[in-house]
This record gives structure tokens, sequence and C-alpha cells, in this order.
């Protein structure tokens, strides 16, 4: 494992640079006995500025993992974070990165503290990084931080609860442009909400990211969804990633056999389609992640398995000019 | 006749509050063999009127008015003991959440042979035949060892087949199937909806599919029921709903789906407002107050529904305005080459 101490020159061209992320984690599996469920392992990935890059999977794939653990919220195990051409590795760096790197989470009832107000949720960030000089200006950001998720100014003083689920999503949002972040992470930010919210929060998102030229890193599970919104996909299977591509592309001309069979499995809401559409239905459930399949992940489920495919676990590399697959058998 | 006749169905929640009338003057018809869609987001009395039928209603909700006949047999009014026999025989249920519809504390072959005891007349040893002959059905490995485990020793696909055998055991006339693949992955809920369009078509039974996933109305139902705070605002055919929705709601929802085809990204066109409280019902529409396109009448008076299609009638004012609606049923157009 020598490699992975080789010098790794930052792109500039490129925001968030990920290499090798790993992230296991410790599951007591008997009496004195843990093993190491690894959620992600060996993931690297780079999103250029101004860019939505989507991570979608199913559950347990350790989609949301890579999320937080790119924040750092968790301490990785390993693999290196670089931000805007700097590694993030010290206690400093950190402070300063958590101010530009945000976080908008799934469930808009859990995340939001229910002792709080909206407005001291929303002014949290500021609050943490001394980002006002007077009381008079922290107000004026915080109305004008709720005016533009399309908050009600006057609702300030009230508590989460009061809210439904889409007004939570905004006040979520709100906490998360506080501190001016370069870039955000979505973890699946519309995955509660109604159809008819869904598409306000969306098409939200997709403003503020025009006029401040916001980054994001969109997980989730419905994929007409991620493909809407981003510019590139990337698609995860027990805490590997399996390929990646633009959104168009990804879901056009799928290679990797997971993601086809991904693909074909999305519910088209059209009869005409949804009737001819082939479906490759996959047998069995995902592996328990602590039994993760030797070789590639997806073995022991794949059609085109090989003897190759059960020995080594493949490398990402690039197949087409930027659609990069994780697979022998391309 | 009909297999479920629903009429004028009224089902409210008297809470503390006020009343809430989560289903407001429902009514539709399912014929044997088909699949009814049922969709809506969440406080549209979806669940709820699979709740009714069944009844199974948790207090302070109670069914206020209406009839509910099966097999031309009224069931509004029946006695508790009178229900059992027709649930999980004659009509049966399939929940949203296979986590917690299982009980923890017995094997998952006890909860198939409780159905199974109860309902026919096998004895224990022919029961035990029947669960794993049903549980092979469902296409789990290993009946005989699955039926001795727990139901925390599967995994959420399993569960969700190990409650489609249990509805399925004594072979009824009607499935509920509730959000059958809500909490679900798009692979696993692929395979079920699989599983239950094989079954019904095996079978021969009605199913009554309720979800807010516009994606499984379109690949498995036949008829379309959409409805908004506890009415109904349109239903029809599945391609006459898809191809030619007609009520301003339907429209929005359409609307605000993104299309896995479109490739340059058109922005979504959502629905504004949030949706109603159930508490303070207007007296006109319920989805005036959101309606784009909402005249005055709209606020003051619910519209009936017309016939907008040979086989599709909406409950818009819209519609009656720009004249294309009638309360004849207009004879079936040729389809277009």
């Amino acid at each position: 494992m020598e490699n992975k101490e080789r010098a790794f020159t930052p792109d500039p061209e490129f925001l968030l640079q990920v290499r090798n992320l790993k992230q296991y984690f410790p599951i007591n599996t008997g009496f004195m006995k843990t093993t190491m469920l690894k959620a992600v392992d060996d993931v690297s990935f780079d999103i250029r500025k101004g860019e939505t890059l989507g991570l979608v999977g199913e559950s347990g794939c350790g989609k949301t993992t890579v999320g937080r653990t790119i924040l750092q919220l968790y301490k990785p195990t390993g693999g290196e974070i670089w931000f805007k051409g700097k590694r993030i590795d010290n206690k400093e760096d950190l402070k300063e990165f958590r101010r530009q790197a945000q976080m908008v989470f799934q469930d808009p009832y859990s995340s939001l503290n229910p002792r709080m107000t909206v407005a001291d949720i929303v002014a949290e960030p500021i609050d943490v990084h001394k980002m006002y000089a007077t009381k008079k200006e922290r107000e004026e950001r915080i109305h004008e931080l709720m005016t533009l998720v399309g908050l009600n100014t006057e609702h300030a003083t009230r508590y989460a609860h009061e809210f439904s689920g889409g007004q939570r999503q905004r006040i979520g949002i709100a906490r998360a442009l506080a501190s001016q972040p370069e870039f955000i992470v979505c973890d699946e930010p519309v995955s509660a909400l109604d159809v008819s919210i869904q598409a306000q929060v969306i098409n939200m998102l997709e403003d503020l990211q025009n006029r401040f030229g916001l980054t994001y890193l969109f997980i989730a599970h419905d994929i007409s969804v991620v493909k809407h919104i981003s510019n590139r996909i990337a698609v995860m299977y027990l805490g590997h990633m399996m390929e990646m591509a633009s959104a168009n592309e990804l879901t056009k001309h799928p290679l990797h056999p997971y993601t086809i069979s991904l693909m074909s499995a999305v519910p088209i809401p059209d009869p005409k389609i949804s009737r001819q559409q082939q479906r490759i239905v996959l047998k069995g459930d995902v592996p328990s992640p602590l039994k993760v399949p030797e070789g590639c992940p997806f073995q022991p489920r794949c059609e085109r398995a090989t003897a190759e495919c059960a020995k080594t676990c493949p490398a990402m590399r690039e197949v087409a000019p930027g659609h990069f697959a994780a697979c022998h058998n391309i | 006749m009909s297999l479920l006749e629903v009429k004028d169905l009224h089902t409210s929640f008297f809470t503390s509050a006020g009343e809430v009338k989560a289903v407001n003057g429902l009514s539709f018809n399912l014929e044997k063999g088909k699949v009814l869609g049922i969709v809506g987001e969440s406080g549209s009395g979806k669940s709820v009127t699979a709740y009714s039928i069944l009844q199974i209603l948790t207090h302070p909700g109670r069914i206020v008015s209406g009839s509910i006949r099966f097999r031309d047999e009224e069931l509004v009014g029946k006695t508790d003991a009178e229900m059992r026999e027709i649930r999980g025989n004659k009509i049966s249920i399939i929940f949203q959440d296979p986590m917690t519809s299982l009980n923890p504390t017995f094997t998952i072959g006890n909860q198939l042979e409780e159905a199974i005891l109860l309902h026919t007349n096998r004895n224990k040893k022919e029961a035990e035949e029947r669960a794993i002959e049903m549980l092979r059905l469902v296409g789990i490995s290993e009946p005989e060892k699955r039926i001795k485990q727990y139901a925390f020793e599967l995994s959420g696909g399993m569960r969700q087949r190990v409650m489609i055998a249990m509805a399925l055991a004594c072979e009824p006339d009607i499935l509920i199937a509730d959000e059958p693949t809500t909490a679900l992955d798009v692979t696993i809920q692929a395979q079920i909806l699989e599983l239950i369009l094989d079954l019904q078509k095996k079978m021969g039974m009605a199913v009554i599919m309720i979800t807010h996933d516009m994606g499984v109305i379109a690949q498995i139902c036949d008829e379309v029921i959409v409805m908004y705070a506890g009415s109904v605002c349109e239903r029809g055919t599945a391609d006459a709903i898809f191809y030619h929705p007609c009520h301003e709601y339907t429209k929005g929802l359409m609307r605000s789906i993104p299309d896995m085809n479109d490739d340059d990204k058109k922005r979504l066109v959502p629905i504004s407002g949030t949706p109603i409280d159930l508490l303070h019902m207007p007296p006109g529409c319920p989805f005036a107050p959101r309606c784009d396109r909402a005249m005055k009448i709209c606020l003051k008076e619910k519209a009936k529904e017309y016939w907008v299609g040979h086989d599709q009638l909406s409950a818009c004012w819209q519609n009656i305005k720009d004249g294309i609606c009638s309360t004849e049923r207009p004879e079936k157009e040729e389809e277009e080459a």
C-alpha cells in the first residue's frame, strides 16, 4: 500500500477532490469480537466549481457516509480530501473548510432543534464563525436568508414544529447558506417531501446555485430527481463507486451491469413507455455490508460475472471520454 | 354488479381541534381482476379509504356516512366479528412499512398460519404446508427454514414478500396494497411490483394500489383515481390520466415530476402553496387555494364530476368553462394511427 503515499497534485479546475476515501465503522458482532463495516471503500472523485454531482445508490450503499465523511462529521479511516487546492488535514483547515462547506439534511423533522427559534437555527453558523459585528447586522442577515428561501420574516421567532415539511426544509437550506458557503452537500433534501413541494425545493436549489455559484454534491435515491438536477452522476454499490458519467450519458447509456439494472428498474411515469420497458430484475437482495463479497462487490448478482470478477476488485477506469466505470467486462 | 362498490363515503377524525374530513364523498367501483390505482399526496385520504373499506380505522376516526358494498353485501355497520370473516379472507391488505407491520415476537410461520387456521378448516400441519407453499410462491428461498425465523432476520424486501404471502394465503378477492414499495429501493420495488402483478394474474384477484408515485401507477394500473384532500379530482384509465389530464391538480402534478427522458433539464413547474389544512376546508374545490386558474365559483362550490373522455371523469370548473366536458358519456374515439 505504498502508492497511497504518492504525492497528489491538486488540479485548480476542481473545487473538491476526493482521493481513496475510506470510512470503516467497528461493529460488535459477538462477544469480544468486532468486524469492520466498510461503509465507504476507496472512493475517488472530483467536483468542478459550480457543478452538481449526483450520488445515487440503494440504501446502505454508503452514499450518505460519503457526504458526511467529506465534511468530516466522521473522521475518515483513510484517504485525502482536497478543497480549492488545499488538503484538509488539521484543525484550522477544518474550521475554515466547514464555513465554506455546508450540509442540508434528509429529514426536515429531526434535523432542526425543537428548542430553538427559526432565527437562532438560521443564525447558528454565523454565530459559530462570528460573522457579524452588531446584533442588528445579525438580524438583517437572518431576514435576508429567510427571504432568500421564501420564508416569511415575521415567522423568525417561531419554532420548527410550527412549519410544514417543505417549509422546514427551507429553514435547513437557509441555515446551510448562512455562512456563505461555496460547497453544499445535499443529503436527500427532497425525499421526505410530497411531489408538488419537491418541485418547489428543487427549483429553489437551482436558483440559489445560479445566483451564488454554488457547487452541490446531491445525494438521493430517486434517479429522475438526480438526473434533473445534476451535471454528472456517480453510482455507488456496497461502499464502492461503480460508474460515473454525465447525467444524460449515465441514464441513457449506462455501461456497468449494476447501473443498467438500476436504470431499468426506475418506474417511468408514462404508461406506454412503462409497458415496453425491459426490466432487468436483479436476483436476491443486496448483501450485508459486513460481508462484502470477494472481488467485485456486485459479482454474486451479476449476470456477466466471470472467474476474474470473483478474484479481483475492478478499478475505476475511463471507458469512454468522461465516462468512468469499474467493471472487468466493459 | 361490481366486486366492490363504494358510494359517497365520508370518513372523519373527530379530534379535539375539530372534525378532520379525511375522505369527503368518495365513490368508485372495482371490477374483478382489475388493478385500480389511487394516487395522491400525503393527507389526500388514500390510506384512510383503504382503512375504511376494511374498517380498521383507529380512534378518533370513523365512517360518517356512505356505503361500501362487497359482492352486493353492505360492509358499513357490520360488527367486528362479522368483519373478521372478511378481513384477511376476502379482502386483504399489505401495509407500507414491512419493518413494523410484522410482529417481532412471533416467527414468520406463526404469523402466516394464524390467518390460514382462522379462515380455512385446515389443521395445524396442513396450515404449515400452506405457509411453506405461499412463501415459495412469493419467491422466498428455503421456505422450510424461513418459517422458523423472526422478522428481524429478514431484509426489507423479504419482509414485504412475507406480508404479501400472508395477505394472499386465503386467496382473497381483493388485495389492497397501501404504498407497498415506498420503503424499498428501486430494484427491490421492481421485484415486488412484478410479484404483485404476477400473482394478481394467477389468482384473478382485484388490486387497489395506493401510492404517491406516478411511476408505480403507470407501471401496473388499469384505472386511476387522483385524490386531493379527501375528494376525487379526476378518474379514468391510466392512459387517459397520463396523456390527457383535465383537472388542474392532475396537470400540476404531471408538470412537477422530473422527466427521465428530458435531456435539456427543463425547469419544473411546481404547484404553488402548501397542502390544505384539513381542519379548515374551504367550501369550494379543495385545490382552489393553490390553483393558478381558480375562478370565483371554484372557491364557492365544488364541481361535480363530468365526462371529459370515453374513459375519464374530471371534477373541475375549468373544464366546464372550456366546454370540454359533458354529462353524457362520449363515444369512444378512434385511436389515431
